[in-house]
């Protein structure tokens, strides 16, 4: 998670957000983000793709990301200048491919709930702070694990990985 | 302390006495799986690790399925990452067009998936292999890579939910029905995290082809894997398979898990999920007249000889109605050549089929039956989402092989009572 730091404007969805709509599979003959990027959520919101601009914030209900385990699904997103998503729970391969690829991701289910479209938030991730300019909420964070919080620090799988092979 | 099967499996991985859930553990697997779609960026960031070989060459499969035999120049290029990778990595468990399969179809075939194992793949559906007493789960490309280059990987231990299933099955209720019911019971993030563990005496009766198909969709709830404790069943299907030493672990009397669900499956008709999400799961006879434009049969879910038997029995001396499409997909080559031998193959050409070589194809609206804008299908399939098959406006109902058999006959939502 590079950006600790992200502000932008909310696109809400509901629940059940599966990886089919993130980026259905007839655009999965490329991994390439920007071309991914592209088609992300037309299938939801067909404004989506064309209007989000870089570091807006997908809100969605629970097991957001539900479905296969196209990496493809966070790629499209990053790719797409999201900035964080915010969700009320995450399917599980999901929540690991997010962190895998650097997509930062805030479980929260009051967040979830009383954030609208189009809203503008402040997220601190190293604060742990949600903030809602528009409402002028405020919500807090639950941290990662510790091993998650680990694997981040050392910069994702990848290099955890490349430390500790023969 | 008392534990349950998916906490032996990985306490067994890890080399630890223990295991509870929450704790996240680094476990050693067994085999390491992907697929063309998945691979591709696998490869990219396996590459970036800086190691020059695989952790080990046999422990690892490559099966070219999703958009195999290539639909387009893209999905070719895929492929051929994914072969030329096989060929410079040594890795023995590639399976090329001609002797491929629905991975889930064919790695339990090959005998590489055994009880006790650890399976991680970079596709959802890895959790069919729970139906082994494996604890099969889905990643993504990178923790693939990781895996490939070490292999071992971190897992979160997850509670247990564990299902039971006691009474008398209704005549074309088979484990499709019994995964559809329970999604629909719990619903798509009902078992969110955890491992969903089935048994009672409906699930012992059970054939392996049934078994893969109730593991096939925990993922369906959201589950990390679908287990089922190994049996006589699991060993006489290993037999001839493979003749490498397994330890089959089933969980231990009192351990505690997280929720006890029971259902009399006398009750349970031959289910159906309308659109758009698997969860909407209702008893055949709720159902009124739906025409239908596609019938799929096949896919890592339905695609094994005892379902294209099922559908066959319903087909035989029938045919598909005028208008509608019908598709049969066996989910390995040696699924097909069986089905020949056997000439189940013969009675789905009479009735109208098109028959075609293994591939995921339709399943996730890629090639083999993709649906315009406002078609509506019956698959065997595990998901009906949004665009699933095709057209954001299509629309895919789910049933078992004889719902979808009875479908085609009748060209609408039919249950196999109404064309018999």
């Amino acid at each position: 998670m590079e950006q600790m730091q992200i502000s932008g404007r909310v696109w809400k969805y509901g629940d059940d957000v599966d990886t089919d709509v993130i980026i259905p599979a007839r655009y999965l003959n490329t991994s390439d983000p920007d071309k991914l990027a592209e088609h992300c959520l037309e299938d939801l919101d067909e404004d989506f793709a064309g209007e989000v601009e870089e570091g807006d914030i997908v809100v969605a209900g629970d097991n957001f990301g539900c479905g296969s385990s196209r990496e493809h699904a966070p790629l499209a997103l990053k790719g797409a200048g999201v900035g964080c998503v915010v969700a009320a729970s995450f399917a599980r391969i999901f929540y690991r491919n997010s962190i895998n690829i650097g997509l930062p991701i805030v479980e929260s289910s009051e967040a979830a709930g009383e954030i609208s479209a189009g809203d503008r938030l402040k997220i601190d991730l190293q604060e742990g702070i949600i903030y809602n300019r528009s409402s002028e909420k405020e919500y807090e964070i639950t941290p990662f694990p510790p091993f998650i919080q680990k694997l981040i620090e050392e910069g994702g799988l990848i290099n955890y990985t490349r430390g500790r092979v023969k | 302390m008392a534990m349950t099967m998916v906490e032996k499996i990985l306490a067994r991985h890890c080399d630890r006495a223990e295991v509870e859930p929450g704790q996240i553990v680094e476990a050693e697997v067994d085999l390491v799986l992907g697929n063309d779609i998945t691979t591709p960026v696998a490869i990219e960031e396996f590459e970036k690790i800086g190691v020059d070989e695989v952790f080990d060459p046999e422990k690892i499969a490559l099966v070219p399925d999703h958009f195999a035999p290539n639909k387009d120049i893209e999905s070719a290029r895929q492929c051929q990452e994914l072969r030329e990778f096989a060929a410079s990595y040594e890795i023995s468990n590639y399976f090329e067009i001609g002797e491929m399969g629905i991975e889930h179809c064919l790695l339990p075939e090959k005998g590489l998936v055994r009880p006790g194992e650890i399976i991680i793949g970079a596709d959802s559906h890895t959790c069919t292999y729970g139906a082994l007493g494996a604890l099969g789960t889905g990643v993504g490309s990178t923790d693939m890579a990781a895996a490939m280059a070490r292999g071992r990987t971190w897992f979160k231990v997850p509670g247990t939910i564990r299902f039971t299933y006691r009474g008398e099955l209704q005549e074309w209720v088979g484990g499709k029905d019994l995964i559809l019911h329970t999604i629909g019971d719990i619903c798509v993030d009902g078992a969110l995290y955890k491992s969903m563990e089935f048994g009672g005496e409906v699930i012992a009766e059970m054939d392996m082809a049934d078994r893969m198909t109730i593991s096939n969709m925990a993922i369906e709830a959201g589950a990390k894997c679908g287990l089922i404790p190994p049996d006589e069943k699991t060993e006489s299907y290993l037999e001839g398979r493979t003749a490498e030493d397994y330890t089959p672990l089933t969980g231990d009397e009192g351990a505690e898990v997280v929720e006890e669900i029971e259902y009399d499956v006398s009750e349970i008709e031959p289910q159906v999920a309308l659109p758009h999400l698997p969860e909407n799961a209702v008893g055949i006879s709720q159902i009124d007249s739906i025409p239908i434009d596609q019938v799929v049969i096949g896919s890592c879910t339905n695609g094994r000889l005892q379902d294209l038997e099922t559908a066959a029995s319903i087909l035989k001396g029938r045919e598909r109605a005028e208008g509608v499409r019908l598709i049969v997909i066996p989910g390995t080559q040696n699924i097909y050549s069986q089905a020949l031998e056997s000439g189940i193959i013969s009675t789905f050409l009479e009735a109208g089929a098109a028959v075609s070589t293994p591939t995921c194809g339709p399943c996730l609206g890629g090639h083999m039956g993709v649906l315009a804008r406002g078609e509506r299908a019956v698959a065997t399939t595990n998901r009906n989402f949004v665009g699933r098959m095709g057209h954001p406006e299509s629309e895919v109902y789910l049933s078992g092989p004889a719902v979808a058999a009875a479908s085609a006959v009748k060209g609408e939502i039919a249950s196999p009572q109404e064309v018999i």
